[in-house]
């Protein structure tokens, strides 16, 4: 049973969003993912303004409608219903991954299976035979968006470090991640592998590290 | 006279021949052409090659013209939507082929066959699996990947409103794949919700111009994909 003296560890996937969306710089064009990416839009801090644009064809995407309003054909790449926020605009599909792939996005935050320490990304196959492959637009936003960030848990339910050496799954793109969210820490993908931006409460170094299992270093300060 | 406007769904796809290549239109069930679709199923052409980004949902629309048995090979990004339950069954027996696309790279494939550009080069897809066995070169230090146009013998897309020459409009989110798809087939057929007199869109707002379109078929109070599959439904 959770009380107010135990000591908490780690970020929950509210908090992980939130932390996220602090490194959202005012004025951004965004595409968020599917899943715990979403979330980022509601935590955006007052004051920044941020432009959403989801691949199915829409730039000034806004939150999902009230019950009863739902439009089938107003709706995101997660196929859910969504609104259209003044200034929006709407363009086929071939415009919307030219914004994508020509680098006018700023920031995508997407989901993980794995990451490796050279920022390679694995996040739509598992490459077991008899999955139905589907790739969807992962690969072209990762070539193509300028920053992508990744929030993920930082383990599997079986406790298996999603931050590896290497891949094992079949990648989504090379040396594309640029900072990893996760619910122990905010890490950089840098030259020298993984490095530790801020760790969640409660989390300790070593702890973060047995839980890596790329190259881990404790933070740009260090190395004096 | 110029006037593509064709009586009946029936005669709009009555040409669609056996192991024609048809792309159709539609984000999920968005812009979903339902009613070319059944038409088509009606019609019976077999051994198709399909393009559409997804692969359909419950028993209706894409996923009966698939069940049906009367397509090959699907061209698509994401053949995993909820609720698609025909494609995945026939893809694990080996009775349907797949043919796996980046989203943009397929619309940009799409774009290029409409435009006449037979080949580009783009970096989506490099280091992965579905760059494999395909010409790469490097521009600039940076590595790309050549692919291909991507043209079809038939169309289907649905639109918000159509004059007579086809000049078209489209509705929100739903325009999706539909003015590439429409430059890139030989013949396009378009349902279209609405009518208007020629002069009523302004040119200003013409999304896509009559030129790409062949025949426009109205259907005033299409049908609703999710709705048809939350309530069990079956085509035929």
């Amino acid at each position: 049973m959770t009380t107010e003296n135990a000591q908490k560890l780690g970020w929950n996937r509210e908090e992980m969003a939130r932390r996220t969306a602090l490194d959202i710089a005012d004025g951004s064009y965004v595409n968020l993912g599917i899943g715990i990416p979403e979330k980022v839009a509601q935590y955006v801090p007052v004051g920044r303004e941020v432009i959403y644009h989801t691949e199915n064809g829409l730039l000034g995407m806004g939150p999902a409608p009230i019950a009863g309003q739902e439009d089938p054909e107003l709706i995101n790449a997660g196929k859910k219903a969504v609104t259209a926020l003044p200034g929006a605009s709407f363009f086929h599909h071939a415009d919307s991954f030219a914004m994508i792939r020509g680098q006018h996005i700023d920031i995508c935050v997407l989901g993980a299976m794995q990451i490796s320490e050279q920022g390679d990304l694995a996040n739509w196959s598992t490459g077991e035979p008899d999955a139905i492959p589907a790739v969807g637009g992962a690969m072209d936003l990762v070539a193509g968006v300028k920053t992508i960030y990744v929030i993920t848990q930082h383990c599997t339910k079986d406790g298996t470090p999603k931050l590896v050496e290497s891949c094992s799954y079949p990648l989504t793109g090379r040396a594309v991640v640029s900072r990893v969210y996760s619910d122990l820490a905010v890490i950089d993908v840098t030259p020298e592998g993984f490095q530790v931006v801020e760790l969640a409460p409660g989390v300790s170094f070593d702890y973060l590290r047995q839980r890596t299992a790329g190259k881990l270093q404790a933070g740009r300060q260090k190395g004096s | 006279m110029i006037d593509k406007r064709i009586a009946s769904l029936a005669e709009a796809v009555a040409d669609i021949f056996d192991g024609a290549t048809v792309m159709i239109g539609g984000f999920g069930e968005a812009g979903s052409p339902i009613e070319l679709i059944h038409a088509l199923i009606d019609q019976g052409a077999g051994n198709l090659t399909v393009v559409n980004n997804n692969t359909g949902s419950g028993h209706v629309g894409l996923a009966a013209l698939i069940e049906n048995g009367q397509v090959r090979k699907m061209i698509c990004s994401y053949p995993r939507t909820l609720g698609s339950k025909v494609f995945p069954e026939l893809y694990r027996s080996g009775k349907i082929k797949l043919d796996l696309v980046p989203q943009g790279t397929l619309a940009e494939r799409i774009r290029a066959g409409g435009a006449g550009i037979p080949a580009f080069y783009t970096p989506t897809s490099v280091g992965t699996p579905l760059a494999e066995g395909k010409e790469q070169r490097n521009f600039a230090g940076r590595d790309y990947v050549m692919e291909h146009g991507l043209k079809a013998d038939f169309a289907l897309i649905k639109c918000q409103q159509a004059d007579c020459h086809g000049n078209l409009v489209y509705n929100k989110t739903a325009r999706n794949f539909a003015p590439i798809m429409a430059m890139a087939a030989k013949t396009t057929i378009v349902q279209t919700n609405a009518q208007v007199e020629l002069g009523a869109l302004d040119p200003e707002v013409v999304v896509t111009p009559g030129i790409f379109v062949d025949r426009i078929v109205t259907v005033s109070d299409p049908a609703q994909e999710s709705k048809l599959v939350a309530e069990g439904r079956r085509y035929p």
